[in-house]
């Protein structure tokens, strides 16, 4: 009796309870686990982006001082456009190659390298942009100018680590001699890495020239594809709302109507792009890959969120105020117009703004509507033509950079990726101060 | 005139009545706002809805009325025998279309007289190199069944246009008289404009319902064709995904699914216990402050655009598996031949999904009266065991409910497998091999050009009606259990 309950003292742990404690402790950990193994997933990604994106905003550029030749440029020398302008970008090559030997005698650098893979150190954009500078002012032939000319994407990844000189042995696309002369260009500062303003405002190019790719336009289209999805849903969504919450009374239509919205908003996001490939490429005949047609997609993706959380901040507006104006005399409608709905704003608002974010974010719907496959060059100059002709979108473009085979275009994607999450986290965090500051407890 | 031009004057007019009628009333009382019987505000409201709302209904419908009727007509005009197997109607049709743009293109610009199109018995000399200068580009060159016909429609076009203009202003114009006649003291303005304001409210909330049914009904639309086309038995029930533009296409959804449903399960597998155990551990044991830090950090995961996630997994985490399991990789074996496989776009998709986990399960967790915790723990239970016995049992349903919509999640997910998983569509079970699922499917057959009639494109639509129904009775059964627990618990 004594050995008993000198063994079930408190001070004298048994074995039944160690193994208890052991489980607890064992339980505790698990968890502990499991959250840092989802915040290391996080940092995980975000250390990726950021390590491999960051780099797109850098480009390498070279320096040149261009001869424009008239012999070249403007064989009958009497300065015509039209002349002028048959010549075309491959007529221009021999005065950038001129130009980079120049440099070379300049700096006393001896190079083995032949003249098409000396030319190759340039971007294959370089021509163009000489062309279009000589188009501007036809009078500037004759002049020596200096020009700042990106550098071709796989020197430019050699610049970046992507590449070394084992690693491009046996590529038909750069040398180990080329990389031997880049050194020597960015020694004597002819060759120099730079901030690229052009990857963020500038245009998407082809396939062979990703030290040209930006992604100006696509956000240019994105901006398009908000604007729609912001006047479409905002008003209709808020009427709708305001209907179910203050005016419809409880019965079979309407419940059915709150039924497809909660369902609605669970829809996979691709069948919406089914619907909108269908309805409104199909049916209506309206123009392809263009951000009308993407925005009125994204606007059915929206509106239940919209919906959704609007119904929530009408809903915590107290009833208190609903009777006080009505006591007052007020009408019904006037009392949701005037009183119920600028307390509800802000939520909203809130919810607006972190619908519009997720709409920004989506890229499976237009994929189907054909804002892929297409490289988006122009910019729009006005309203109308950037609503109705064809552009991508952020992810739309991020996405078709990830499928092509040039390792520069990844680099861009996560490039892109760094914009894209910028304006979204800017997005999100302004729903947060919007909901700390207006929202009220009642 | 141009339909925005209608629509802008239509505007200007409807506010010009706003301020009119306002104006109207105030001096049928002398300025003595008592006398009325609404606000003022309310007679120029009054104004301004009748004399736009009834125009722009008419110029919708009547819009949408005469495109569908002169198509009809236009398609009659086109002789039987123009229309062969290399040109079928609908092409004929959009290169009318292309062509009767391009005469109106003509006209505004000021190079044709619109009266000359119309007048058929002119000859239009040179049109193709107008038209080309003008920017207009067609793929072939003009045909005179062609011509006529666009040239019958531009002139249809025009005729019922300028009728559907001039009739929305005079309607337009008759709703601001009819409203200029009630702008007097005794009329109840803000009845009759309360009444309008909630009808369209209503129409609001219609659409919705309008939405969702278009979604299901162009679906089960092109889907009926796509099986009029192809033998059901074998969409359904087939073993093989071999789609042939030269026809004899098999088109079984099987092999999809059994993708589809594999890479969900390996991201329910990574997702369950890692939000599990996290949503345990954040409302039983953590701390305020690490839970306020920990719970958004999580949240996060859930808001990252899944091209985000679709990139990792393409260039980072199917890499980076490869070089463990692929050829003369670290591990010396030859598991894995391409970066994509099931592991690869499961396991990332996982990563997405663990806040979707963790955040209901939290809820739901929370949702457990104190009572039971507190009665657990008098009885000497550790806290473990008061999860483990008590609060786990008791939550349940709502956790499989919240484990449902995970799934259906995972289900309707597109971007991660269109990058991560695959296109190798068969019953496979290494889970380090690529395999494709049913929204990468439906990319792959909708993208690039497409025609309509053929049973490969069309195919999409089955598809897409199959996982609007799995997910769709995933979310009602999970919405459902989750609803049937609250109350057990209020």
């Amino acid at each position: 009796m004594t050995e008993t309950s000198h063994t079930n003292s408190l001070f004298n742990v048994s074995d039944k309870t160690k193994n208890r404690n052991a489980a607890e402790r064992r339980f505790r950990i698990y968890g502990i686990l499991a959250i840092s193994i989802g915040l290391l997933m996080l940092l995980v990604l975000a250390s990726t982006i950021i390590l491999r994106g960051t780099s797109a905003f850098q480009q390498t550029f070279i320096t040149l001082d261009v001869d424009l030749l008239e012999s070249k440029l403007d064989k009958k020398g009497n300065r015509n456009v039209d002349d002028i302008k048959k010549v075309s970008t491959f007529g221009y090559s021999p005065i950038l190659l001129n130009a980079m030997k120049k440099v070379l005698e300049k700096h006393e650098i001896r190079t083995s390298l032949k003249k098409k893979a000396l030319g190759g150190i340039i971007s294959k954009s370089a021509p163009s942009q000489i062309r279009d500078f000589v188009l501007e002012d036809v009078n500037r032939i004759g002049q020596t100018v200096e020009f700042k000319f990106l550098v071709n994407g796989w020197i430019d990844g050699y610049i970046k680590g992507r590449y070394s000189r084992e690693s491009v042995a046996n590529s038909k696309f750069a040398s180990a001699e080329q990389f031997d002369l880049i050194d020597q260009l960015l020694e004597v500062g002819v060759v120099e890495k730079k901030f690229n303003f052009d990857f963020i405002f500038g245009a998407d190019a082809s396939d062979q020239r990703p030290e040209a790719a930006g992604i100006g336009v696509a956000m240019v289209g994105s901006f398009y594809l908000m604007l729609v999805v912001l006047v479409l849903s905002l008003p209709l969504g808020v009427a709708a709302s305001i209907y179910l919450e203050e005016f419809a009374k409880q019965n079979i239509f309407t419940d059915v109507i709150e039924v497809t919205i909660s369902n609605l908003a669970a829809v996979p996001s691709i069948v919406f792009g089914i619907l909108g490939l269908a309805v409104f490429i199909n049916y209506m005949h309206l123009p392809q890959s263009t951000p009308i047609v993407g925005g009125l997609v994204l606007t059915l993706m929206t509106l239940p969120t919209i919906i959704i959380s609007t119904r929530a901040s009408l809903k915590s507006v107290p009833p208190s105020i609903r009777d006080a104006a009505l006591g007052l005399g007020a009408s019904k409608m006037q009392t949701v117009f005037h009183h119920v709905l600028p307390l509800a704003a802000p939520g909203i608002l809130t919810g607006t703004i972190i619908g519009m974010a997720q709409a920004l974010g989506e890229s499976a719907p237009l994929l189907l509507i054909g804002m892929i496959g297409y490289v988006a060059t122009n910019m729009p100059t006005t309203i109308s033509e950037g609503l109705l002709s064809p552009n991508s979108a952020m992810p739309a473009q991020i996405y078709e950079w990830a499928k092509r085979a040039d390792p520069a275009f990844i680099e861009r994607a996560w490039g892109g990726i760094i914009i894209l999450l910028i304006f979204l986290l800017t997005m999100n965090t302004m729903a947060v101060i919007l909901r700390r500051r207006f929202e009220r407890r009642w | 005139m141009a339909l925005n031009g209608v629509f802008y004057s239509l505007m200007i007019l409807a506010f010009l009545a706003f301020f009119v009628s306002r104006f109207l009333t105030l001096k049928t009382v002398k300025g003595d706002i008592r006398r009325l019987h609404s606000r003022p505000v309310y007679y120029g409201l009054n104004s301004l809805f009748l004399t736009g709302f009834p125009a722009v209904i008419l110029l919708i419908f009547w819009s949408f009325a005469q495109s569908i009727l002169i198509d009809e007509k236009v398609k009659q005009q086109i002789p039987e025998n123009f229309i062969t197997e290399d040109a079928p109607l609908n092409l004929i049709m959009s290169e009318v279309d292309r062509l009767s743009e391009g005469l109106k293109q003509l006209v505004d610009q000021g190079t044709l007289s619109a009266a000359k199109i119309k007048n058929e018995d002119s000859e239009l000399f040179g049109i193709e190199d107008k038209l080309e200068s003008a920017g207009v580009f067609l793929s072939s060159s003009i045909s005179p069944e062609v011509l006529s016909a666009s040239r019958a429609k531009f002139a249809m076009e025009a005729f019922g246009s300028s009728i559907r203009n001039w009739l929305a202003i005079l309607v337009s114009v008759l709703g601001f008289l009819w409203s200029l006649k009630n702008s007097t003291a005794e009329f109840r303005a803000r009845n009759h404009v309360e009444r309008i304001t909630l009808f369209l409210l209503g129409t609001a909330a219609t659409l919705a319902i309008f939405t969702s049914l278009g979604i299901v009904l162009s679906m089960i639309f092109e889907a009926l064709r796509f099986f009029g086309m192809h033998p059901w038995t074998d969409f359904f029930f087939g073993s093989t995904w071999a789609p042939s533009f030269s026809a004899g296409s098999e088109l079984s959804i099987l092999p999809l699914l059994w993708g589809t449903l594999y890479i969900s399960f390996v991201a329910l597998l990574v997702s369950v216990p890692i939000g599990l155990y996290s949503a345990i551990y954040l409302s039983e044991y953590a701390s305020k402050p690490i839970r306020a830090i920990a719970k958004p950090l999580l949240e996060i995961l859930a808001g990252i655009p899944t091209i985000v996630y679709g990139l990792f997994a393409l260039t980072t985490f199917g890499p980076l598996l490869r070089y463990f399991f692929g050829d003369g990789g670290f591990l010396g074996v030859e598991w894995m031949s391409d970066s994509r496989s099931v592991i690869t776009a499961g396991v990332v998709m996982g990563m997405m999904l663990i806040p979707f986990v963790s955040s209901l399960s939290d809820d739901i967790i929370n949702a457990v009266p104190q009572s039971l915790r507190d009665g657990s723990y008098g009885l000497g239970a550790t806290q473990s065991e008061t999860v483990r016995k008590v609060i786990l049992p008791a939550a349940l349903p709502g956790i499989i409910g919240a484990i449902l919509l995970a799934a259906s999640r995972a289900i309707g997910e597109t971007m991660i497998v269109v990058l991560g998983a695959g296109a190798v569509a068969k019953f496979a079970g290494n889970p380090l091999e690529a395999l494709t699922t049913i929204t990468t499917r439906i990319v792959s057959q909708l993208t690039g050009d497409l025609e309509f009639d053929s049973p490969e494109t069309l195919v999409a639509f089955a598809l897409g009606l199959t996982l609007f129904t799995i997910t769709l009775g995933l979310n009602v059964l999970a919405l459902y259990i989750v609803r049937k627990y609250r109350e057990q618990y209020e």
